[in-house]
């Protein structure tokens, strides 16, 4: 019996690296991908960056402009969050089996999450350009409806988690509904409320990027601009400032959390 | 004077076995009732049926004169309010202060929005402060409650029970989590609050000889059927091996040394 667990673990393993194989090999194959050349063109593209792509004097000319752009993604990013948050949590207050009304709205709720939540942000991005066309908006509801999905199913999460227990406690007392959320729930999952709030900020930050490229809109947008036009330096202006900002933020939510813990 | 009174009482969750087949007793006013048997044999679903977080599927429990399971929202939360519950676990929200949780024994009796906001009068606080004295925890007031041992963590949920100004008090396993020395000490506050307060107890407990030296009166159940209702005098060791199923009953019970107290 237990020798017959190990010989299926070990063929299982065994099956496991096949199909790996030759699913690596047969990609290259296909694609004509030339690994050694992959490689050594890494090293180049290092060389043509040290030489090329580094802000200079002229690049600086641009920066107001440029940090005028991040500061649009910066705060389109925090928006969207918020307000994404705000209906998560009414959405996560119905999903949730400690605070749900019926089995059926948990069942909905956590659907819907899990669909906005699987639609990656640039077929979100896409999908409603067709209908704002490239504008704030479009690359605004992109993040909004990819942090409501995400949010909803990790608020839910964490109110299964933290709050079940004192939810009981305050329902026997003959707490209302709305006493027990704020009164148990709210304070109860607040560390990990406001730390999963801060993550999506972070995230969307990094994310808005990429969506201003598609959107033609905020720092994305001035990434294009420069790079297309072959200004290099300011186009690493944008990419160096884009670092600062994720790492800027992530310290201030890092420290958020540390005092709200 | 009856102040409860449980008829043919059954509770059929999903499935075809029932949790409560018929469980009948009544409780007088100012009676510390122990309720002992194996686990899984019902005995948190039986506490849970009297204050409705759970529903019955079949029989009657009347409260005073209230039927329970036919009361409105409104009503099952003003029934709620005269009902304190004690937890295994404490159920307190872990983040809040000592006199937070305390408070939250209120809540039954304020409008909505005040107990949303957590606007306690005068009085409420000066009831509390005093309540968590007399249980030994002036020292403690404002600490928060993860800061707290586990003995004085089931103190704060006696005190959340003892401001909802009970007729009665549902204890569910108050000292499974608890050192031998602590046990003690919840145990005694419990009998003081039977005995000198007149609230009536029914305490699911598992250690029989705890159960033996506090209680008034032991209902033993078994496989969601009462199998012994009467006094601690009368339950011999036959008898405990019944409710606990052939064998066990020496295991659990050590006749040679009854709680001291
Ligand atoms: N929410 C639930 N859904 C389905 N079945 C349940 C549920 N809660 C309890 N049961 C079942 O009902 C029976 C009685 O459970 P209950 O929790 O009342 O037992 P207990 O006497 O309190 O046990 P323990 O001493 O382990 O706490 C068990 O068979 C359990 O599996
Ligand atoms: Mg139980």
């Amino acid at each position: 019996m237990q020798a017959d667990i190990f010989t299926r673990r070990r063929n299982g393993g065994l099956l496991f690296f096949t199909l790996l194989t030759v699913l690596t090999t047969g990609s290259i194959v296909i694609t004509r991908y030339d690994v050694l050349k992959g490689f050594t063109s890494i090293f180049r593209a290092f060389a043509w960056g040290a030489a090329n792509f580094y802000p200079d004097a002229g690049a600086m000319t641009k920066l107001p402009d440029i940090l005028l752009k991040l500061k649009e993604t910066v705060l389109m990013s925090v928006a969207s969050t918020t307000v994404a948050a705000i209906f998560a949590m009414f959405l996560a207050l119905a999903g949730s089996s400690t605070t749900g009304l019926c089995s059926l709205s948990g069942i909905i709720t956590r659907g819907v999450a899990s669909i906005f939540r699987n639609i990656p942000l640039v077929a979100w991005a896409m999908v409603l350009m067709l209908a704002f066309s490239q504008s704030e908006l479009t690359g605004y509801l992109a993040l909004f409806f990819g942090s409501l999905g995400f949010l909803t199913r990790a608020f839910i999460e964490t109110i299964d988690e933290v709050s079940n227990k004192p939810v009981e406690a305050l329902q026997a007392t003959g707490a209302s509904y709305f006493q027990v959320v704020f009164q148990a729930v709210l304070p109860a999952g607040m560390p990990q409320l406001s730390s999963w709030l801060l993550f999506m900020v972070d995230t969307n930050i990094r994310d808005a990027t990429l969506v201003g490229l598609l959107t033609g809109t905020g720092i994305g947008f001035s990434f294009d601009l420069y790079y297309k036009s072959m200004n290099f330096h300011a186009a690493s202006l944008v990419v160096i400032l884009i670092v600062i900002t994720v790492i800027v933020v992530e310290m201030i939510s890092n420290y958020v959390r540390r005092v709200i813990m | 004077m009856a102040l409860l009174e449980l008829k043919n009482v059954t509770k059929y969750y999903a499935g075809p076995t029932p949790a409560l087949a018929g469980v009948s007793f009544t409780v007088k006013e100012g009676e510390f009732v122990s309720v002992i048997g194996p686990s899984g044999a019902g005995k948190s679903t039986l506490l849970r049926c009297i204050n409705r977080m759970i529903e019955v599927t079949g029989g009657e429990i009347l409260f005073g004169d209230l039927a329970v399971s036919k009361l409105k929202r409104r009503d099952l939360r003003k029934l709620r309010t005269g009902i304190g519950m004690i937890f295994q676990h404490y159920n307190l929200v872990d983040r809040l202060t000592v006199i937070e949780n305390v408070l939250h024994g209120r809540l039954g009796y304020k409008s909505t929005l005040a107990g949303v906001l957590g606007l306690y009068s005068r009085e409420e606080k000066m009831q509390a402060f005093n309540i968590i004295k007399i249980l030994g925890l002036g020292e403690q007031v404002y600490q928060r409650c993860d800061q707290l041992s586990g003995g004085q963590k089931q103190r704060v949920g006696i005190a959340r029970a003892l401001v909802q100004n009970p007729k009665m008090i549902l204890c569910d396993e108050p000292i499974a989590s608890l050192d031998p020395n602590a046990s003690k000490i919840i145990m005694d506050y419990l009998k003081k609050i039977a005995n000198g307060m007149g609230i009536t107890l029914i305490c699911n407990l598992h250690q029989v000889n705890v159960a033996l030296a506090y209680s008034d009166r032991i209902i033993g159940i078994n496989k969601g059927k009462v199998v012994y209702d009467g006094p601690p005098g009368k339950l011999t060791a036959d008898l405990t091996s019944e409710i606990y199923g052939t064998e066990s009953g020496e295991l659990i019970v050590d006749w040679g040394e009854r709680y001291a107290s």
